[in-house]
């Protein structure tokens, strides 16, 4: 076993499954030479050429369109979108074109492609490089959307990702892309299957669903509900978000009667509403206290005020109480 | 040669006006005219369907007919083509059958896309002809992905886009242009400037003398044809073709022809152009190269007799079958979301079944407003 980064294992990744299979090209801005202003797709010029690793014109709707355009000729692209925060001259071209072209083909064409882009805050980036973008996609038919938190599944979620024949956004928690390591087995073409959610963190009194960098907040806000109530804490760690691993969500609930949810994206109409929405509707009866949502704020994601604005394991602490003290 | 010239080889009245060197032999020719018969037939068909409320829209592209047929003709079988919604005769010329296009028109279970889209929006994978969408030009930038894909697995293929006068002014025609510039992509772009889009002229969308001028900016060749004179639209696009295929990277052809319908079944023309489509009555494509058949012996009164009533005659028998077609069945509406059938979606499914049951049908009169 050898600990690394989550950069570490996204590269270790598009490595591997450009070696297993040539129709894997990487396009985007700086992702050749350079390597990736996060040094993701590092090493990968040198070692598939430039016909595979392309660096591109500076346009996003230009690098996803042309992904689609390669896709349907069989290619297997993995698009990287530098911020998420850059994705928006794209959407066009993810959710009219890349989302629905299975469905409005009549299965004649399809274009399996994974669209690599960190998102989320905590890296001091002000509006354009701290966005959470992810319910934007999670309403659109057709696209899978996957978010990893640590580096094992990030490598295992990636590869599965590139030979899923479904389009997948992939966001990458930039937060916690260079710490902390996590192990990750050494030579092992290992991958972790889509829609499966993990519980991180076994318990019994209450849930926190979360993903990508809010998970080790769910984690350290249940240690300290432990240290400070004896209270165990479930924490699932949803690792796709669409497809849902529902059975996974209504099994912890059913569990526990108790629901945290944790996003830093904003609150309202947010991933977090959806799961609460689920909830009522399928497991209202095991429920004990209302659901608490824990959120960004539904502002425009701060420069300065980041700390206040990005959830906490304190703020996380807080709506525990409030579940667990419900009467 | 400017940025508004013109190639022509066949003048109004049928006379060659300048070399043809298309090497086409007469029984090509003979096709791609009775092609030109049979989009129009098709055209006047399909509104008719839709005034009489049996299809719920159609988007009629009569004039353009050269255009479409002098194009699609020139394209190879492991050519792709990425067609705009208004060019029925491209499709026609690259063997997509009528039968298949009613079908998509009535959206039954007969249609490839499984009623999923509009009429006009198809999809002909056998032909590598890439599904339509409606947003405008957003399929240009496939088109040089493709055309990577192409050069990256060693082939010959070509990829060709076709887009109108409007697509020109779309974020991805920018995007498609200016990579394809940068890959040396084997890419043609065709744009048919037929001055309008849907009440907007030319004018109106760009302050460029040409669209083929905006070629030089992405640094390849722009070149203006009579997009009404099949055969200079069948020249201009052959040599575009030949240059991608020989590696030596993307043309913009601008094929300068005149929209003179309606932007589809849903629009009156009448509110925002006032006469200015009379003038171009006279520059029917059709006519235009009959007469040139003509003077060659190619064609004749009789002939045309013939052909018309075969045309139409077939496509009533195609459209007497295809309107007995049932709606597509009613799971149709789940499939091909994702590869497989997800959960959450077949719950959906179930729960449909079982709160309405099956009894679904297609709303017949419902048409649509734009």
């Amino acid at each position: 076993m050898a600990e690394i980064t989550i950069v570490q294992a996204v590269n270790d990744a598009l490595m591997e499954e450009m070696g297993r299979d040539e129709d894997v090209v990487v396009l985007g801005e700086d992702v050749g030479v350079n390597g990736g202003v996060f040094r993701c797709t590092a090493d990968l010029f040198d070692t598939y050429g430039e016909d595979r690793v392309i660096d591109t014109p500076l346009s996003e709707s230009g690098i996803i369109g042309a992904a689609i355009g390669m896709a349907l000729y069989g290619l297997r692209p993995v698009p990287e979108i530098q911020f998420s925060d850059f994705i928006w001259p794209a959407f066009d071209q993810i959710t009219s074109e890349l989302a629905k072209m299975r469905y409005r083909s009549g299965g004649q064409f399809t274009c399996p492609m994974v669209i690599r882009t960190p998102y989320g805050g905590g890296i001091r980036g002000g509006h354009y490089h701290s966005q959470s973008p992810e319910v934007y996609f999670t309403h659109t038919s057709g696209l899978v959307v996957v978010v990893p938190s640590d580096a094992y599944d990030a490598k295992g979620l990636l590869k599965a990702a590139i030979r899923s024949p479904d389009p997948v956004l992939f966001l990458e928690p930039k937060r916690i892309y260079r710490a902390p390591k996590t192990e990750v087995p050494e030579d092992d073409d290992y991958i972790v299957p889509l829609g499966k959610a993990a519980v991180r963190r076994e318990g019994t009194d209450f849930t926190i669903t979360c993903y990508g960098a809010m998970v080790p907040v769910a984690v350290e806000a249940c240690d300290k509900a432990a240290d400070q109530h004896g209270w165990n804490g479930e924490v699932l760690d949803l690792r796709t978000l669409v497809p849902l691993d529902e059975d996974a969500l209504l099994a912890s609930v059913t569990k526990t009667g108790r629901l945290v949810t944790l996003q830093e994206a904003p609150k309202f109409t947010g991933y977090s509403s959806e799961l609460s929405a689920i909830v009522a509707e399928k497991a209202i009866d095991v429920m004990e206290a209302p659901i608490r949502r824990v959120a960004g704020f539904d502002v425009p994601f701060p420069f300065t005020l980041e700390h206040v604005y990005m959830p906490h394991a304190d703020r996380v602490l807080r709506a525990i109480e409030d579940v667990m003290t419900y009467e | 040669m400017t940025s508004t010239d013109m190639l022509q080889i066949i003048g109004e009245s049928g006379q060659t006006v300048s070399e043809d060197e298309t090497g086409l032999p007469p029984e090509k020719l003979v096709e791609m005219y009775e092609c030109m018969l049979r989009t129009r037939a098709m055209d006047e068909r399909m509104i008719n369907l839709q005034r009489q409320g049996r299809i719920g829209f159609y988007v009629p592209s009569t004039g353009e007919e050269a255009a479409q047929v002098g194009s699609g003709m020139v394209f190879g079988a492991d050519d792709w083509i990425f067609p705009s919604y208004r060019m029925p005769g491209t499709l026609l010329m690259r063997g997509a059958s009528p039968r298949a296009m009613i079908a998509n028109c009535y959206g039954n279970s007969e249609d490839l896309c499984l009623g999923r889209q509009m009429p006009v929006h198809y999809s002909f994978a056998e032909q590598n002809v890439v599904s339509i969408s409606s947003p405008i030009g957003t399929h240009i930038i496939h088109a040089v992905g493709t055309a990577y894909a192409m050069r990256l697995r060693k082939t010959d293929a070509v990829a060709g886009v076709f887009f109108g006068d409007g697509g020109t002014s779309s974020n991805d025609f920018h995007s498609g242009m200016n990579f394809a510039g940068v890959w040396k992509s084997p890419c043609v772009f065709v744009c048919s400037n037929n001055q309008w889009a849907i009440s907007v002229p030319f004018e109106k969308q760009t302050a460029s003398e040409s669209v083929a001028v905006k070629a030089k900016a992405y640094g390849m060749p722009g070149v203006r044809v009579d997009g009404n004179d099949v055969l200079a639209v069948y020249q201009a696009v052959s040599a575009a073709v030949a240059r991608a295929r020989a590696g030596v990277g993307p043309t913009l052809l601008e094929l300068m022809t005149y929209r003179r319908g309606p932007h589809s079944s849903s629009d009156d023309p009448t509110r925002y152009r006032g006469d200015q489509a009379d003038e171009w009555l006279s520059r029917d494509p059709i006519l235009r190269f009959r007469k040139f058949l003509e003077r060659q012996d190619l064609w004749s009164e009789d002939r045309e007799q013939e052909s018309s009533t075969r045309v139409k005659d077939e496509l009533n028998a195609a459209i007497k079958e295809v309107e007995k077609l049932p709606p597509p069945p009613l799971d149709t509406m789940f499939t091909d979301v994702y590869a497989k059938v997800p959960k959450f979606l077949r719950e959906q499914y179930e729960h449909l079944i079982e709160t309405e049951g099956t009894g679904h049908e297609a709303d017949p009169d419902a048409a649509f407003p734009l």
